[in-house]
């Protein structure tokens, strides 16, 4: 598993560099990998980036954390009950297919910018992937294992907490997934519009100011690598212990 | 346990061209602890009248009770196994999915655990029970859902084809397996099959029922000492006379076989 990531990392990496150096593009532009990782311990030395990775971890969580909040117990819900379905639904889906972006001036003129305007736009863009995912899955239940609970004499409590949440875990993990995604398009694209002196998303904004390639490509490195350690650590590690060890997902084969 | 008492029980669907009569005047009585086997051609009713006694469906006119009690949707005081092997939760390990029903019952952990391990002794799966079920073969799991359909006590045991979809050779050792803790629980209960060998094999009793609209044609007492020999002249002749009465059906409806055995097979 380790040993393929690098590989594919490794085969990526040479691909750019080999791009880099082709002199086909202005040094500036295209800064090389040495220079990038150059730049990115001297942003890691004194501390500005850990401070910017603060910020926009903050952001998204915040955002993130909101959406999971009311977009989870919404969405099971409105599985189960017609009449919150039928009152949710048409709003949610006039308003999925707006960028939560769309909304950033809006927000800006209610709250001003930085920190409320950034977690609510994460906000926005995360609680609809939840929302619909914890809406399939609790649809996607097996029947039978209600049917079997009812029998074994579970109440409408019980059969919430012992059955239709762990029976719609699959879809739930996936909505989580999508919902840290979008956060992260979200909050870097907020921070570019309504964020001020701190956040990943300003700093590659702030950086074409300079022309700081190696900034702006350092602190794609930044954003990619946490994503891959929530995968690797948060999500990932939730369905093996979970759906997985269940039989609920198989594993791919070979 | 308990006796059950079917009496003039009509359901009837309503269906975009109109309403359907699934089952039409069914009147059945299946005295305490007796074994009920209800055969029959697909569409014939038999499951349906099995999710009535379940209390899963209601019926439209007629009356169904359990001991001295009229019913009223599902109740603790009758197990159900199907035949769908996803039944068991995948969440849970064996003695989970067997405990489920004592938890809502609300005994504590360790009398849960201790009536649902006896249970998949009982069943012979006690090295099983932190077993999760997508480890666990089909027949296994079927064996995981009688434990559990009995581990709260109900007095009454309804099971819709447990062992429809099991080979053969896992389907004879499963019905075995069944006369057994049939005879050491003396559960009332009601086993819909299509299977005639298997009928014979289990039931005190069969009802056989024709389709279009679900009717309960006859009823037939198997008397044969138990444990039974499915290869003894007795029980071949038992097969004939059921398969003959429900021959007689299968001519009036186009359901081309009634059971999976070759030698039943017409």
């Amino acid at each position: 598993m380790v040993r393929r990531t690098v590989v594919t990392l490794l085969a990526a990496a040479a691909l750019y560099e080999a791009a880099a150096r082709s002199g086909i593009f202005p040094a500036v532009l295209v800064p090389t990998l040495p220079k990038v990782a150059r730049t990115l311990v001297n942003l890691v030395q004194d501390g500005t980036m850990l401070w910017h990775v603060s910020y926009t971890l903050a952001r998204v969580m915040c955002g993130f954390a909101l959406a999971i909040v009311v977009g989870l117990p919404l969405g099971i819900l409105m599985g189960r009950i017609r009449a919150l379905e039928n009152f949710v639904m048409p709003l949610a889906s006039a308003l999925m297919p707006i960028p939560s972006l769309a909304w950033v001036p809006v927000f800006i003129l209610w709250f001003g910018l930085g920190d409320i305007v950034t977690a609510l736009i994460v906000f926005y863009a995360a609680m609809f992937p939840m929302l619909l995912n914890a809406w399939t899955g609790v649809r996607a239940v097996n029947p039978i294992w209600l049917r079997a609970a009812g029998a074994m004499g579970a109440g409408e409590g019980a059969l919430f907490r012992k059955v239709i949440i762990p029976g719609t875990l699959p879809f739930i993990i996936t909505g989580l997934r999508q919902a840290f995604q979008r956060s992260w398009i979200a909050v870097i694209g907020a921070e570019m519009l309504a964020a001020s002196d701190w956040g990943l998303g300003w700093v590659i904004f702030d950086a074409k100011e300079f022309l700081n390639a190696d900034v702006m490509m350092a602190s794609l490195i930044v954003i990619g690598g946490i994503g891959y350690a929530f995968e690797r650590l948060v999500f990932g590690s939730l369905e093996r212990i979970t759906v997985l060890r269940w039989g609920m997902v198989q594993a791919a084969k070979s | 346990m308990s006796d059950i008492e079917i009496r003039d029980v009509s359901l009837v669907y309503d269906t975009p061209s109109g309403p359907v009569k699934a089952i039409d005047n069914a009147t059945i009585r299946i005295a305490a602890s007796e074994f009920l086997c209800i055969v029959g051609p697909s569409g014939c009713g038999k499951s349906t009248l099995l999710n009535l006694v379940a209390g899963f469906l209601s019926p439209t006119s007629g009356e169904i009770k359990i001991g001295s009690s009229p019913l009223s949707g599902h109740g603790m005081d009758r197990g159900v196994v199907f035949q769908d092997f996803a039944q068991l939760f995948p969440w849970r390990t064996a003695l989970g999915n067997v405990a489920f029903g004592l938890e809502m019952k609300g005994l504590s952990k360790e009398r849960r655990e201790e009536i649902a391990l006896s249970h998949l002794a009982l069943v012979k799966l006690g090295e099983f029970a932190h077993s999760y079920p997508h480890h666990l073969s089909g027949g296994m799991q079927q064996r995981v859902a009688i434990a559990r359909a009995l581990a709260y006590n109900p007095s009454v045991l309804l099971m819709d084809e447990p062992f429809a979809a099991l080979d053969a050779l896992t389907r004879d050792a499963m019905q075995r397996l069944l006369a057994d803790v049939w005879r050491a629980t003396r559960k009332t209960v009601v086993y819909v099959t299509h299977n005639v060998a298997e009928a014979v094999y289990l039931a005190d009793r069969v009802v056989v029922m024709t389709p279009h609209p679900g009717r309960v044609k006859i009823e037939l007492p198997i008397t044969l000492p138990r444990p039974r020999d499915p290869l003894s002249v007795e029980f071949l002749q038992c097969q004939k006379d059921l398969l003959r009465h429900l021959g007689s059906e299968m001519d009036a409806s186009d359901a081309p076989k009634i059971c999976d055995d070759g030698a039943t097979q017409r």
